[in-house]
């Protein structure tokens, strides 16, 4: 055991698959204790990297650390320290619930009396109690979600995978795993988890890195990348194109920052500090310069947004009609 | 860890892989009874529907000849179930909540192995019971009785290790279904399980005599003392070491394999 701080240290880690690069050299640093998000869309290395840090793939170069043991080297003993749940690692579907949590563990080599009353506390703490004797390929998503998340909480992991772990879940069954997740970090366990939710990174990670093509693009807090990101935006859409540059204008002259214009659907937005206000002035400003507006909305940035800002391009990498006005 | 240590607990986690599966089967009640009405049909269609109209050389009831024969081809479709419980299990994402655990990367295929041969084991249970209602019996005594059922096991273990390999390779579990019919059939139609290599065309009698079933089925009529021994070619005449022989090289050659396409898995 060496007396690192980081509990996860990746050092320009490269993965290719036949010709396809999934990782171009990942540098990704967790201090011990925290939790740290993934953000990223499909495609972009996030499972690739936590794959390669939970010992289930092979890297082509680089250096990986968890829990102070090299992955390529103790592969065994990282095993021994980490949990993986998500959306890929599952559950036996055969199998009760019950028997799942029994059964792995006994592979986290528990004895059968030990690993039957952790199966029985851990069904306890997920709420699972009710359903535990039912085969796990009947559970419902949430339920599939939570007995995941047990599975890999059999024994105390240092370290804590968690792939896209509330894709797909309805909100009350995501306020579960977070929770489950909140109180787990309390308890000293250090996570890493990969997330395409902005909201996700924002709710349960001290810092957040962006992935984007194999490699982590920025990283900072939540409060630093939003600022970064820009903040709220406010969006028109006039009834005459013709009247765009002169909406654009009034719009840039009260927001005060750049403004987008789409001609297409004769729509422009603007990044806004302060939303009321910026609404009330810009259609009192637009209904004296007697610009006739379609429709107005303020909304947050979304995904695709911050990764435009953070990486120069979209999360589709389709080239848009965005023109500075 | 030790060599030793590792040792122990590949096979402590072999075992509570084999339990794993086991559970699989008695959670599956549908398939328990698959599996056990296909044997007694064996013994039922084969015995008596062509039964009737099948020559055994020098003399002898053709139902007892049929039996070891039966018991050998069960063992053999077996490797069906096997090969599809492996691809299911390479196919979800179980297996990688098993590989990023600290057990033994040995146990998913070592609990396999052994869960499907405590399975033939209750297998052949059945088949003898059924034998023994339809006039087929041990004639020489049991001790050599069990060393024919152990033969008739161990060429199930080869049969096992060849069944995780195809399931590794055709990672399908539906095509693992469909493919195993085709290779089994005439594997045994081209044995001496239901007609005696003597009695066919030269070439094909050959074929049949070589074929690694029919050396456990003829050793284990000459060890339960049934009807249908010995022919012309060597290997009808040394169906003993035959009997050990093919099974070993077998899992000489696709247990290895296995282990390395199961690590090669998902790299």
């Amino acid at each position: 055991m060496t007396n690192e701080t980081s509990a996860v240290l990746a050092e320009g880690l490269r993965k290719t698959y036949g010709r396809t690069p999934a990782l171009a050299g990942f540098d990704l640093t967790v201090p011990a204790g925290t939790v740290c998000g993934l953000l990223g869309p499909n495609g972009a290395g996030k499972t690739t990297a936590v794959r390669i840090l939970a010992t289930l793939l092979r890297f082509d170069a680089g250096r990986a650390r968890v829990a102070g043991y090299d992955v390529a080297r103790h592969p065994d003993r990282v095993r021994a320290l980490i949990g993986l749940a998500g959306q890929y690692a599952a559950v036996d579907e055969i199998l009760s619930g019950r028997q799942n949590l029994v059964l792995f563990g006994r592979l986290r080599h528990l004895p059968a009396r030990v690993a039957r009353r952790r199966a029985d506390e851990l069904l306890d703490q997920f709420g699972l109690t009710d359903v535990a004797d039912r085969s796990a390929g009947g559970y419902s998503g949430g339920l599939r979600r939570r007995l995941d998340l047990a599975a890999s909480l059999v024994t105390t992991p240092r370290v804590l995978f968690l792939d896209e772990p509330t894709t797909g879940l309805d909100p009350r069954s995501r306020n579960g795993v977070w929770d489950a997740v909140r109180s787990l970090v309390a308890d000293g366990t250090t996570v890493l988890l990969t997330t395409q939710y902005l909201e996700e990174a924002d709710q349960l990670a001290d810092r957040i890195s962006v992935v984007d093509a194999g490699r982590v693009v920025a990283e900072g807090t939540s409060t630093e990348l939003k600022a970064r990101i820009g903040t709220d935006r406010i969006e028109l859409v006039v009834r005459d194109a013709a009247q765009l540059p002169v909406a654009a204008a009034i719009v840039e002259r009260i927001v005060g920052a750049p403004v987008t214009v789409d001609p297409e659907i004769r729509q422009l937005g603007a990044p806004v500090v302060d939303r009321i206000a910026a609404l009330a002035d810009t259609m009192r400003a637009l209904q004296d310069a007697a610009v006739a507006v379609e429709d107005v909305m303020l909304r947050r940035p979304t995904l695709d947004e911050a990764f435009l800002r953070l990486t120069g391009h979209d999360v589709e990498r389709r080239d848009r009609t965005e023109v500075a006005a | 860890m030790t060599t030793a240590g590792r040792l122990r607990w590949a096979v402590a986690d072999g075992w509570v892989m084999a339990g794993r599966n086991m559970r699989h089967v008695v959670r599956s009640p549908e398939e328990i009874i698959l599996y056990f009405s296909l044997p007694i049909m064996f013994v039922l269609v084969f015995g008596y529907v062509f039964g009737s109209g099948m020559a055994v050389p020098g003399q002898g009831s053709y139902r007892e000849f049929l039996l070891p024969g039966v018991f050998v081809m069960t063992m053999l479709y077996g490797l069906g179930a096997t090969a599809s419980g492996i691809a299911l299990d390479a196919n979800r994402g179980v297996v990688d909540r098993f590989r990023s655990l600290p057990m033994a990367r040995s146990a998913l295929l070592t609990g396999r192995a052994t869960a499907d041969l405590t399975r033939a084991v209750l297998e052949l249970a059945t088949l003898v019971v059924c034998g023994l209602l339809v006039g087929w019996q041990w004639r020489n005594g049991l001790g050599e009785a069990l060393v024919a059922v152990g033969l008739i096991l161990l060429l199930r273990l080869a049969l096992t290790w060849i069944g995780i390999l195809l399931g590794l390779l055709v990672p399908n579990p539906d095509t693992v279904g469909v493919i195993v019919f085709p290779l089994a059939f005439p594997l045994t139609a081209l044995s001496n399980v239901f007609v005696a290599p003597d009695l066919m065309p030269d070439w094909l009698g050959a074929i049949a005599a070589w074929n690694p079933l029919s050396a456990t089925v003829a050793a284990a009529r000459e060890l339960f003392g049934n009807p249908g021994i010995g022919g012309d070619s060597w290997a009808a005449q040394h169906p003993l070491p035959l009997a050990v022989g093919w099974p070993v090289l077998l899992i000489a050659l696709a247990a290895p394999l296995a282990v390395r396409r199961y690590r090669a898995l998902s790299r």
